[in-house]
C-alpha cells in the first residue's frame, strides 16, 4: 500500500451492477434503511422536543420533581439514556441481521461467484 | 482577587512530565511510518475500543471539559444543552456515516464525497470545506490554551499568553511531524484515559462533599450563586426571541456537526474494518455520554464550591472554572493534576485537527488535483509534513488573536461550519442515487458561504461587548450561530442544482459506491508490517 490512485485491489473485476440488482444485496440495502432511517428520525424528534422545550417553555422545565432535580434535568438526562439504549440496539441489530449478510456477499464475491 | 492559584512550577512539572511521557511513547509508535496509509490511518492498526477511545480524547476537547464547566457554572442549565447536543450527534454518525464512510473512503473525506462524482472539483470543495472546519476548531482549541495559562501560571498580560499559545502550538507540530497518526491517536488515547478519570475522581468528590445527593449540590449551587434560575434553562437562551432562536440555531449545528466534521471522520480510517468502525463509534459514545453526565455535577459543583461572580472575575473567565473547582477540593497538586490533563487535551486535540488539515492538503489537493494522482512514492507525506508546520504556525496566530473567547461557542461555530458544509452532501452522496458534481458543488460551497458570511457580520464578530471586534459595528446578522439558516440552506441547494442538472453521473460507480460501502468489498484493510 503507497501512494498510488485510489483503486485498488481487485475490485475492477467485481461486477458491482450485478451485485447491486441481486436479490441478497437489495435484501442488505433495504434492512439498513428500514432500520437507521426512521430509528434516527425519531432520536432527533425527541432531541428537537427537548430543544423546543428548553428555549421556549422554560418554566416547564424548571418544575422540580425530586429535590431540586427538575424536569429539565431528567429530560437531559433521559436523552443521554435513549442514546445508549439506540446504540445498543443498532448494535444488536447490525450483529445479528446486517453482518452475516454483507459478509455472505463478500466471501462470494472473493470466490468469484456470479450473484 | 489574587490572579495566581496553586504552584505555577507545580503545574508546569506535572505539564512537563506528561510530554514527556507522551513524546517517548509518539517516538515509539511512530517507527513504522513508511507510507501514507501509516501516516494519515496508522496503517488501519487500530481496534474498536482503542479508535473509540481515542475519538473520545479527539472529541472532548478543551470546550466540552473548560466550556461545558464553566458554562454550566455560569449559566446553569443552557450550559448542559451543549452537552446533549454533543452527545445525540453521535447517533448520527453511528447510524449514518461511519461504516459506510470507513468501506468506500481511504484517507479524508473528500475520497468518499469524489468516489461517484468528478473528482477534480470535489475534492478541491471538499479540501476547502475540511481546512475552514479545521480552522475554526483549531482556533477555538488555542484560544482555551490561552486562558488556561492565565490561571495556572498566573500570566495575565497578553503577550505572555501568546509566548505560551506558541508553545503549545510548537509541541503540537513535533508530535504531528514525528508521529503521523499512530503517535497522535496514542496521545489522544492517554489523554482521554487521564481527562475521564480525573474528571470521574472530581465528581465523586463533589458529589461526597453534598452526601451523595446531585439535588444537595443544586441547592448549594443556588445558595452560593444567589439565584435560583440556574436551575432551569433560560439564563443565557431565554432573554429574548432572537436568543431563543439562537439557540435552536445552536441545537441545530450541535447535533447535526459531528457527522460532519473532518478530524472524527478520519479517526474511522485508523481502524481495519466497519465493524471495528462501528465498535468505535459505541465506546465514544459511552465515553462521552458518562464524561458529559460528569461535567454536570462539575458545573454546579463548580457553581455551589466557588460562585459564578467569582468564576467570572478569576483570570480565563468561565474556562477556568473548572479548574479552579480543583483548587477548592484537592489544593495546588488537584489543580496540577487537572490543569496538565486540560492540557494535554488541547495538545492532542489540536495534534488531531493538524492532521487532518495536512492530510486533506496533500492528499486531496497536492496529490490528487495538482499531481493528477501521480505524485512520487513518499512526496506525498512529505507534503503533509510540510503542511503540518504551516498550519501549526497559522494555529499559533489565530489562537493569540482568538484568545479570550469562551471555547464552547467556537466550537459551536466549527459545528456550524461542518453541519452547512459537509453534512448534506455526506448524506446525499451515501443515500441518494441521482446526486450529482453539480449537487455537491452547490451543496458545499453555499453551506460554506453562507455560514461564513453569516458569522462575519454576526454579534459574533463585531458591535457586542463580547465580540471580536468590540468597537466596529458592521453587522446586520442578530443570530451568533447560522446553523438554522446555513444547514438548510446547503441542502436545498444540493438538492436544486442535482434535479436541475442536464448530466448524470457514471451509474456503474453509483453501484460500486452503494454496494461497497454496504458489504465492504474493496476495502482497505490493515497494512502489514
Amino acid at each position: 500500500m503507497g501512494d498510488e490512485a485510489p483503486r485498488s485491489v481487485a475490485e475492477t473485476e467485481v461486477d458491482f451492477v450485478g451485485i447491486q440488482h441481486s436479490e441478497r444485496f437489495r435484501e442488505l440495502k433495504k434492512r439498513h434503511r428500514s432500520f437507521v432511517f426512521p430509528v434516527l428520525a425519531l432520536a432527533l424528534l425527541w432531541y428537537f422536543a427537548y430543544v423546543l422545550l428548553a428555549g421556549y417553555a422554560p418554566e416547564f422545565m424548571s418544575t422540580p420533581v425530586f429535590g431540586s432535580i427538575n424536569i429539565g434535568l431528567l429530560i437531559g438526562l433521559g436523552q443521554v439514556v435513549t442514546t445508549f439504549v439506540i446504540t445498543m440496539i443498532y448494535v444488536a441489530y447490525a450483529n445479528r441481521r446486517l453482518d452475516p449478510l454483507a459478509k455472505e456477499l463478500r466471501d462470494d464475491t472473493a470466490k468469484g461467484e456470479v450473484l | 482577587m489574587e490572579t495566581e492559584i496553586g504552584n505555577p512550577w507545580l503545574n508546569i512539572g506535572i505539564f512537563a512530565a506528561f510530554v514527556v511521557v507522551t513524546l517517548v511513547i509518539v517516538f515509539r509508535a511512530s517507527r513504522n511510518n513508511k507510507t501514507a496509509a501509516d501516516y494519515y490511518a496508522a496503517g488501519r492498526s487500530f481496534t474498536g475500543p482503542q479508535n473509540g477511545t481515542a475519538i473520545a480524547g479527539d472529541y472532548l476537547s478543551a470546550a466540552s471539559f473548560l466550556g461545558i464547566c464553566g458554562a454550566i457554572a455560569i449559566n446553569g442549565y443552557d450550559g448542559f444543552l451543549y452537552s446533549i447536543g454533543f452527545l445525540v450527534a453521535w447517533l448520527v454518525a453511528l447510524l449514518l456515516v461511519a461504516e459506510l464512510l470507513r468501506n468506500t473512503g481511504r484517507f479524508t473525506m473528500a475520497d468518499v464525497l469524489s468516489f461517484r462524482l468528478k473528482q477534480r472539483p470535489v475534492r478541491i470543495a471538499a479540501a476547502t470545506t475540511t481546512l475552514v472546519v479545521c480552522f475554526f476548531y483549531l482556533l477555538a482549541q488555542m484560544a482555551g490554551a490561552g486562558g488556561l495559562v492565565a490561571l495556572l501560571l498566573g500570566i495575565d498580560d497578553r503577550l505572555g499568553q501568546s509566548i505560551i499559545i506558541a508553545v503549545v502550538g510548537g509541541l503540537m507540530i513535533v508530535y504531528v511531524l514525528v508521529g503521523g497518526m499512530k503517535g497522535t491517536t496514542w496521545v489522544q488515547i492517554i489523554k482521554a484515559f487521564l481527562l475521564i478519570v480525573g474528571a470521574g475522581v472530581m465528581t465523586v468528590w463533589v458529589l461526597a462533599i453534598h452526601g451523595f445527593s446531585l439535588s444537595n449540590v443544586l441547592d448549594h449551587a443556588v445558595e452560593t450563586a444567589g439565584n435560583p434560575a440556574i436551575l432551569g434553562p433560560g439564563l443565557q437562551y431565554g432573554i429574548s426571541a432572537i436568543t431563543r432562536l439562537d439557540f435552536l440555531s445552536l441545537g441545530l449545528a450541535l447535533v447535526l456537526g459531528t457527522a460532519a466534521l473532518p478530524h472524527v471522520l478520519m479517526r474511522f480510517y485508523t481502524v481495519p474494518t466497519a465493524k471495528e468502525a462501528r465498535r468505535s463509534v459505541v465506546w465514544a459514545i459511552w465515553l462521552i455520554g458518562i464524561f458529559y453526565v460528569f461535567t454536570l455535577v462539575l458545573g454546579y459543583g463548580a457553581a455551589a464550591l466557588i460562585g459564578p461572580e467569582v468564576i467570572k472575575a478569576a483570570p480565563g473567565g468561565a474556562n477556568s472554572a473548572a479548574p479552579l473547582l480543583a483548587f477548592e477540593l484537592g489544593g495546588p497538586l488537584l489543580l496540577g493534576l487537572i490543569s496538565a490533563i486540560a492540557f494535554a487535551t488541547i495538545l492532542a486535540v489540536v495534534a488531531g485537527l493538524t492532521i487532518t488539515a495536512a492530510a486533506s492538503y496533500a492528499h486531496d489537493i497536492y496529490a490528487s488535483v495538482l499531481k493528477k494522482g501521480k505524485a512520487e512514492p513518499g512526496s506525498e507525506v512529505k507534503v503533509a509534513r510540510r503542511t503540518v508546520v504551516v498550519i501549526g504556525i497559522v494555529a499559533i496566530i489565530g489562537g493569540i488573536l482568538a484568545n479570550g473567547q469562551n471555547v464552547a461557542f467556537l466550537v459551536a461555530l466549527a459545528f456550524a461550519v461542518a453541519a452547512s458544509a459537509n453534512l448534506p452532501t455526506i448524506v446525499y452522496s451515501l443515500f441518494w442515487k441521482r446526486f450529482t458534481t453539480r449537487g455537491a458543488l452547490w451543496s458545499m460551497y453555499v453551506g460554506l458561504g453562507s455560514a461564513i458570511i453569516l458569522i462575519v457580520f454576526s454579534p459574533v464578530v463585531s458591535g457586542a461587548p463580547t465580540s471580536m471586534f468590540p468597537d466596529a459595528h458592521f453587522g446586520f446578522w442578530p443570530l451568533s450561530n447560522p446553523g438554522i439558516v446555513s444547514i438548510p440552506l446547503a441542502f436545498l441547494a444540493g438538492f436544486i442544482a442535482t434535479i436541475s442538472a442536464k448530466s448524470k453521473e457514471d451509474p456503474a460507480k453509483q453501484s460500486e459506491m452503494e454496494v461497497r460501502s454496504l458489504t465492504g468489498i474493496g476495502a482497505e484493510g490493515a497494512t502489514q508490517h
